[in-house]
């Protein structure tokens, strides 16, 4: 059992937490993954590392609530604990000789990209922050990003905060200006990550995506996460528990990973409906 | 003693209905009677050269165990089969005996060889049932043994060592213990509470179990050591499922076996309503013909799949899987589709709407029709496409089941371990890697095998690590 040391609502849908794993605190590198499972009959959910603290053996999680395990984690308070935390799995983010980065962050992506332009703060690159969320009310790490950042631009869809537009319009106005940047590193939904490709592509500046696939074990034995690579004209299967979760983003399929993505969509839905009831049922 | 009972066929093993077990996750064989086991007991011959020891990886003294079940001591024979298999309930279920110790037995010359696997279950089964004495944690020798992985080589491994007085810890990456026991095997073929209970019987041996710690990620080899392990045993077993690079096998309802006996497994989606999800009903093709490819396919029955084929490219005759599951599956209704490969999966794509939930399904898999031509190297008469044979099976899920190739994580993080071109981890015959104090066995090495031979790993390992850390 792993303990909730610390609980914080980010915004209304997305919910902080320190979790009390002294193992991964010691390990775990911007860009890695957890797997975690709320109760005994849960299922086993994927989440990104966003941030440790290995002299507390705290490791910081950021979720938003999407389905019916995220709720159950949503109603856990400080000091209760949950069932299964294991990690840190994949691949570290390759940040090694990185001058000059561009970090685009969608929504509760950003949670995930913050580590890492953090990191490359540290190393003394010069850090580009793009971060967007639907509207202002859903704006996460605003604070955090302009620590870390020597130039932020946060974006809304509806213009209620920041600049009015998609994370792409800036990016690829600073490109056309003739921004040399030696990495975009994109962290966010698919479509976002797939259209901040496209944005780069004209640029021939390297893209690195952060993929998050339907996960079992996350460690190399179901292949659930797997994903097709275009290398070189060549169709190659991949798979985001042990060769990413970060890719090329050049060569990912983003259509068959949206339509992967999917699968239980339908499930999920009813299975969070039911849920939320419970949790209804709970308070009256 | 009763004399020798020499009716040339065995005890049948009675088992739950076809028609009603299709339906259900309880296990199909439901075990001998005493009296039927002390029947059965009654056609060994106890030969003097016991050639069905010579059959067991693990040399369990057969004659001797079924002896005492002639003469009514069940848990007598309990501790003549425990002296060898840590795992006696386990093996009793899954080893695959007719190629074993039961392919060596005497009577199966003029008749059925003794029913060696359903005596041995029947004796674990009586021990577990009836036994209340605990086991004996021995005096610890001080040497700490760590153990990565909790299938049957790493409890096997686990266990024999902690017979010998050393604290052993094995780390596992899963939230249960027991690996493929949990994982993979069907609770219809192997129920959860069996593994439990052996695991619980090494914890009484001292064995701990620490669960969710992946090595090679959470803590490395060199750190075990670093830690006061004086050796590591790796039992990491089967790794990244196989595909067979055709098109459409990334739509949805596609499955590897492994992901789709884990969701069913371990995940517990052959539940009712489960936080886990799988895919149920519909119409099923399971792509293989192995033991897991028949788990698979009898799984996708029980969850309510109105018609599930198997679809292997060869024939019966070169069908991998035991016998007994075959027969099982065939009972049960699974529909082989021999001699017949698939080529590609189709899915649905509405044109006019791309946000048409059905869009990205799989719809149907096209298939062509083989024959057997001429043997390969290795004897097997290799299959060739009949030209102009393609045909469309209408499925909904398709489970790949052809194989596993060794799981990355150990190998990509421990310096001086040496693997093999697929991937194996290289061993000497003790089980010792290229790297000082450490051990290997199971699938980690041999790629995809049976339980059996990764308890006889689990064991040699044992032997070695034992004899090395007590000089």
């Amino acid at each position: 059992m792993y303990k909730i040391l610390e609980k914080k609502a980010l915004n209304p849908t997305v919910v902080q937490l320190q979790i009390e794993a002294p193992l991964v605190a010691n390990k775990a590198r911007p860009g890695q993954f957890i797997i975690l499972r709320v109760d005994e009959a849960g299922e086993r959910i994927p989440l990104t590392v966003a941030g440790v603290n290995p002299e507390t053996g705290a490791v910081k999680i950021i979720f938003q609530i999407v389905g019916s395990t995220t709720e159950k984690l949503s109603h856990k308070e400080e000091g209760d604990y949950i069932q299964d935390f294991v990690g840190p799995l994949g691949v570290a983010t390759h940040l090694d000789g990185l001058k000059k980065v561009c970090i685009v962050g969608g929504g509760v992506g950003c949670a995930i990209a913050m580590p890492i332009a953090e990191a490359l703060h540290e190393m003394g690159a010069e850090v580009t922050s793009i971060i967007g969320f639907r509207n202002k009310d859903l704006l996460i790490l605003e604070d955090e990003f302009k620590a870390c950042s020597d130039t932020l631009r946060v974006m809304t869809d509806d213009g209620s905060y920041g600049e009015h537009g998609n994370v792409t319009v800036p990016l690829k106005e600073m490109l056309e200006k003739g921004e040399k940047f030696d990495m975009i590193i994109t962290i966010g939904p698919l479509i976002m990550m797939k259209f901040v490709v496209a944005t780069a592509k004209p640029f021939g500046v390297p893209c690195t995506v952060s993929m998050n696939p339907i996960m079992i074990d996350g460690t190399g034995m179901c292949g659930g996460c797997r994903l097709t690579l275009n290398v070189d004209g060549k169709k190659v299967t991949k798979f985001a528990c042990v060769d990413g979760p970060d890719f090329n983003g050049y060569e990912v399929d983003f259509d068959e990973a949206m339509s992967r993505g999917r699968m239980y969509f339908g499930y999920e839905r009813h299975k969070h409906e039911e849920t939320c009831n419970l949790f209804k049922k709970e308070v009256q | 003693m009763a004399k020798a009972n020499m009716t040339p066929t065995r005890n049948v093993m009675p088992t739950q209905d076809p028609l009603v077990r299709a339906h259900n996750f309880d296990e199909v064989a439901l075990g001998y009677s005493e009296q039927t086991a002390i029947d059965e007991a009654n056609r060994c011959l106890n030969c003097k050269t016991m050639p069905c020891v010579d059959g067991c990886p693990v040399k369990i003294h057969i004659p001797e165990f079924i002896s005492k079940i002639k003469e009514g001591d069940f848990e007598g024979a309990y501790q003549i089969i425990n002296k060898s298999s840590s795992l006696p309930a386990v093996c009793g279920r899954v080893c695959p005996q007719e190629t074993q110790c039961e392919s060596k037995c005497v009577r199966g010359i003029k008749g059925e060889s003794v029913g060696i696997g359903r005596l041995e279950r029947f004796v674990a089964d009586w021990h577990n049932t009836f036994c209340t004495e605990e086991p004996v944690r021995p005096e610890s020798n001080g040497h700490r043994v760590a153990i990565v992985g909790s299938g049957p080589s790493g409890l096997t491994c686990a266990g024999d060592l902690a017979k010998k007085g050393y604290e052993v810890t094995v780390f596992e990456a899963l939230h249960t213990a027991g690996g493929v026991l949990v994982y993979g095997i069907p609770e219809f073929r192997l129920p959860k509470a069996i593994v439990a209970k052996e695991v619980d019987t090494l914890k009484k041996l001292g064995v701990k179990v620490e669960t969710n710690v992946v090595i090679g990620k959470t803590l490395t080899i060199d750190e075990l050591f670093g830690m006061g392990f004086e050796a590591v045993f790796v039992g990491s077993g089967a790794g990244l499922p196989n595909f067979m690079g055709i098109p459409g096998e990334a739509l949805s309802g596609v499955y590897s076996a492994n992901e789709f006996l884990t969701r069913s497994n371990l995940m517990k989606a052959y539940k009712d309503n489960p936080d886990t999800p799988i895919m149920k009903g519909g119409k099923v093709a399971v792509v293989g013909g192995g033991n897991v490819a028949m788990d698979a396919a009898r799984t996708a029955l029980r969850l309510g799949a109105e018609k599930v084929y198997i679809v292997y490219r060869r024939s019966m005759e070169e069908l991998p899987a035991r016998r007994e599951e075959v027969e099982h599956a065939e009972e049960e209704g699974i529909d082989f589709q021999l001699l017949c490969n698939p080529v590609e999966i189709l899915g649905y794509r509405n044109p006019e709407d791309p946000r048409d939930p059905k869009n990205g399904f799989v719809t149907g898999m096209t298939c062509v029709k083989m024959e057997l031509g001429e043997p390969d190297e290795k004897g097997r008469r290799r299959p060739v496409v009949i030209p102009g044979s393609e045909f469309t099976l209408d499925v909904d899920t398709v489970v790949m089941s052809i194989g596993t190739s060794p799981n990355p994580l150990i190998k990509s993080t421990t310096k001086g371990l040496e693997v093999t071109r697929w991937g194996g981890i290289v061993v000497n015959e003790d089980g010792l890697t290229t790297r000082e104090g450490v051990y290997a066995g199971g699938d980690a090495v041999t790629g995809a095998a049976t339980v059996i031979s990764a308890m006889g790993a689990g064991k040699t390992a044992a032997k070695a690590i034992d004899e090395a850390l007590s000089k």
